[in-house]
Formats: structure tokens, sequence, C-alpha cells
């Protein structure tokens, strides 16, 4: 698989987890996939921190709703309202993530590891963009899923313990790669789905930490 | 309803002074008071701190040269930043790394609330975001506390000299309306400055903004200017 190939097969598995109705914020890159991916009647209410409850298609330049000075999503693209939903401020949206009603946000990682601690936001000395939305998300969304390559260049991203600052500890619930499917225990690491591509043994390979291997390991592909 | 004084971008900017703590409304500029911004940037207002969810963006929506505050950082015009991003402008981390420009960043909701607080006359925000980060280590946070089994962060309100709020319809008694997602931190900056300034894309007679549907309320707003249409 190349990049945008491992890229669409993590977001096709992540789109999985969706029911309809559910409020979902997705993170910038890969997440913002995992729409193209639903089965037909699953409809989400799109969350989108810069504020929006229900958030539509891009627009395009042309478009009725194209409006890049007043209606933006978080990496400053131009965003759109869906049909039904609404704008709101900041406050009272991230009231809205804190409290819980939020069901799910998929966000990537620069590391996770088997406590389902997350490290997202900075590398010190190199990259401090910043944690915007990001710290409020994982400690207040209801299911905190982690969609990223399995490693980084051939290193291992799920570890022991993250070695970089964490973005909030004990957060992440599944973790959802192009090689498997994680879920995060009270025992560590459960290995729930196999790409099939791929054996136990290169998994365990790729990951510095340890996994246990569930009784009924699926595939991730139906 | 008194009518609040409208003034010009130009006029808004003299009134901030050197050294100013400035609360800045607006996403990526997304509702932001630009025309205000344009006219701190002529005038080279020095020391300033800026409250802002980010510092604008580096490159406009539509290929401008610095879109927002991002001028006032290229600029040098910054002393401190209190921020939750400022990855769409490289410069803050330069100037950061170079030791000219202290930055603190703190999660996006923590930092509204702690703005409405501010605005609410709270003595401070009890948030569960940023237990165990480097959060604990910020300027802004006074500390731990556990309720009920949970740990909690206790962190600052803020307040500020100056409130720049980016609106998009405000009538003369200075209620506002914002399209879109202009709307972001400047509802709760306009009750958490001493002076707060609403720029606006379109100055309408009062009573055009029907009452359900104020997000600002004039009571709030000391000045408008009226900005560019976008």
């Amino acid at each position: 698989m190349d990049k945008n190939e491992i890229k669409a097969f993590i977001a096709k598995r992540c789109a999985k987890e969706l029911k309809d109705g559910d409020v979902v914020n997705l993170g910038i890159g890969l997440p913002t996939m995992i729409p193209g991916f639903l089965p037909e009647g699953v409809d989400l209410v799109i969350h989108a921190e810069l504020g929006i409850v229900g958030a539509g298609a891009t627009p395009k330049e042309g478009d009725a709703n194209y409006d890049p000075y007043h209606v933006v999503d978080a990496g400053g693209n131009v965003a759109s309202v869906a049909f039904g939903g609404g704008f709101i401020d900041s406050a009272t949206n991230f009231g809205l993530i804190r409290g819980g009603h939020v069901d799910a946000c998929f966000l990537g990682a620069l590391e996770v590891d088997q406590e389902g601690n997350l490290a997202n936001w900075i590398i010190p000395g190199k990259r401090m963009p910043g944690m915007g939305g990001a710290m409020d998300l994982c400690v207040g969304a209801r299911n905190c899923i982690v969609c990223m390559e399995h490693t980084a260049k051939g290193n291992p991203k799920i570890l022991e313990k993250c070695r970089l600052p964490l973005t909030a500890s004990h957060c992440v619930k599944k973790i959802i790669t192009e090689m498997c499917v994680l879920e995060v225990t009270e025992n560590g690491l459960l290995m729930t789905e196999i790409n099939p591509e791929f054996t136990v043994d290169q998994v365990k390979a790729a990951t510095a930490a340890p996994i246990t291997v569930s009784e009924n390991l699926k595939s991730m592909i139906d | 309803m008194a009518k609040k004084p409208v003034i010009t971008a130009a006029e808004a900017a003299k009134m901030i002074p050197d050294g100013a703590t400035i609360m800045c409304g607006g996403f990526l500029g997304c509702g932001q008071a630009l025309a205000i911004v344009k006219e701190l940037v002529k005038l080279g207002t020095k020391d300033l701190t800026l409250i802002a969810n980010d510092m604008g963006r580096a490159v406009g929506p539509k290929g401008e040269e610095f879109f927002g505050i991002a001028e006032l950082i290229h600029n040098h015009q910054v002393k401190r930043v209190i921020a939750t991003h400022v990855g769409m402008t490289p410069e803050v981390g330069e100037q950061m790394n170079a030791g000219t420009l202290e930055v603190n960043l703190i999660p996006q909701g923590s930092m509204a609330e702690c703005i409405r607080a501010g605005g609410a006359g709270l003595g401070g925000v009890l948030t569960p975001v940023g237990v165990d980060t480097l959060i604990e280590e910020s300027p802004l946070c006074l500390g731990k506390q556990e309720i009920d089994g949970k740990q909690y962060l206790l962190m600052k309100p803020i307040h500020a000299d100056f409130a720049l709020l980016g609106t998009y319809k405000c009538d003369e008694a200075g209620n506002c309306w914002y399209k879109g997602t202009m709307r972001n931190f400047n509802t709760v900056m306009a009750t958490a400055a001493d002076v707060v300034i609403a720029e606006t894309e379109y100055l309408v007679p009062v009573g055009e903004i029907e009452p359900e549907n104020i997000h600002t309320y004039g009571m709030c707003v000391d000045y408008i200017v009226e900005g560019e249409r976008k």
C-alpha cells in the first residue's frame, strides 16, 4: 500500500466505529477522510472546534456557501454548516466537549502508549505548534480513538510509555493502524483485529509495547 | 438605546499604548478586527501582550501577505503571547527560540473558560484538561485539586486592557451579530476587558439585529469601528 492507500484503509476501518447520529470530532489529515467511508444510512453530526455543530461538505469556489472569510474550519480552510447544523461560540462549544456531549474524537499521534496516554502536540526544541483543542477533546470526548500509521519511518509510535510531553493521560480507548486494531485495556494492549497482509509477529515487531492477542482475533477486512 | 461612539480604525489603534494587553477575537483571522490591527502595525505600538486563540495567518485565505495579528508578530511589536495554537505563524516559534517572545500555550477550552471567568467575576476555573501535562507548569495554572476523586487544574481568570472584536453586523447601540464561525472567542472577550472595541463589516440601525439574535450585547461595547467588508 502507498501512503494514500494506507490512510484510506485506516479511515475506512475507523468509519466502522460510528453509528447514525453520533457527534464526532475529526482531527486534521487522515481523520477528515472518515466520512467518505460511512455506510449508507449513517449520518454524523460533525463537530468542529472553531464553532460548528453539524459541519457540512467543503464548499468549492463558486458555490453559494463558499465564504472563506466567515465560515472556516480549525485548519483555516473554507467550511460549511450542514442543513440543520449551527454555529456556536468557543466557550459553549468547549463546554460541550468537556461535558461529554461529543461521542468520539479521532486524532493522530506522535506517540501513544499501553496505558492510553497520548502525545501529539509538541516536540520540545523542534516543533511547538500548540495543542489547540486536542487536550480538551482527549479528556472530554466519550471515546478517543487514535488513527495513524503504525510506525514513523519504521520507528514504533506505540510504546510502553510516551516519552514526549502528553496531550492527555489515560484517554485513548482504541488505536487503529494499517496493521491492526488495538484496544487499550487495564491489562495493556489487546489486539482484536489484524490486517491479513501482516503476521502477528510483524505487528509485535513494529510495536514497542507488549501486545496480547485476542482469542477472537478478526480480520480488519470483511 | 444610547448610541455608542463610532470611531475610525486609526483612532481606535491610537487609544492602545505601548505595553498594553489586548484580547483579539478571531480564529485564524476569521472574526478578527483586521482594520484596527492594520493601524496598530502602522503605528508600531510596542511590547504588546496578545491573548488570542492563534496568531493569525502568515498567508490569508486568498493569498494575502499576513492575515490578522500575524503582522504584529512579524513586525516585532509583541512581547508575550497567550494562545492555543501558533502553527500557522512560524514566526512565533522563531521569535520564541530567539528569546524575544514569551509564548504561553493553553488548551483552547481552558482559554475560552478562563476569559469567560475573567468577564464573569469568577476567581478561577477548575478543569480536568491539562492534568498530567506541561499545563501544570503554566503561569496560568495555580495548582491541582481533587474533587470527588477526580483531578482538576485551577486556572487563573484572564482579563485584558483592550478587547478587539471582529463582528459582521453591529448596530449603533453596539449590539453585535457574527456570521458563520466569526463568533468563536469574541463573545467571551467582549466581557473581559477594560475597553472593548467592536470592528464591524456592517454598521446597522438599532433594531436590525433581532433581540433574540444578539450575540454580544451593546452594554459590553465601548466603541464601534467600521471595517472592511469581506
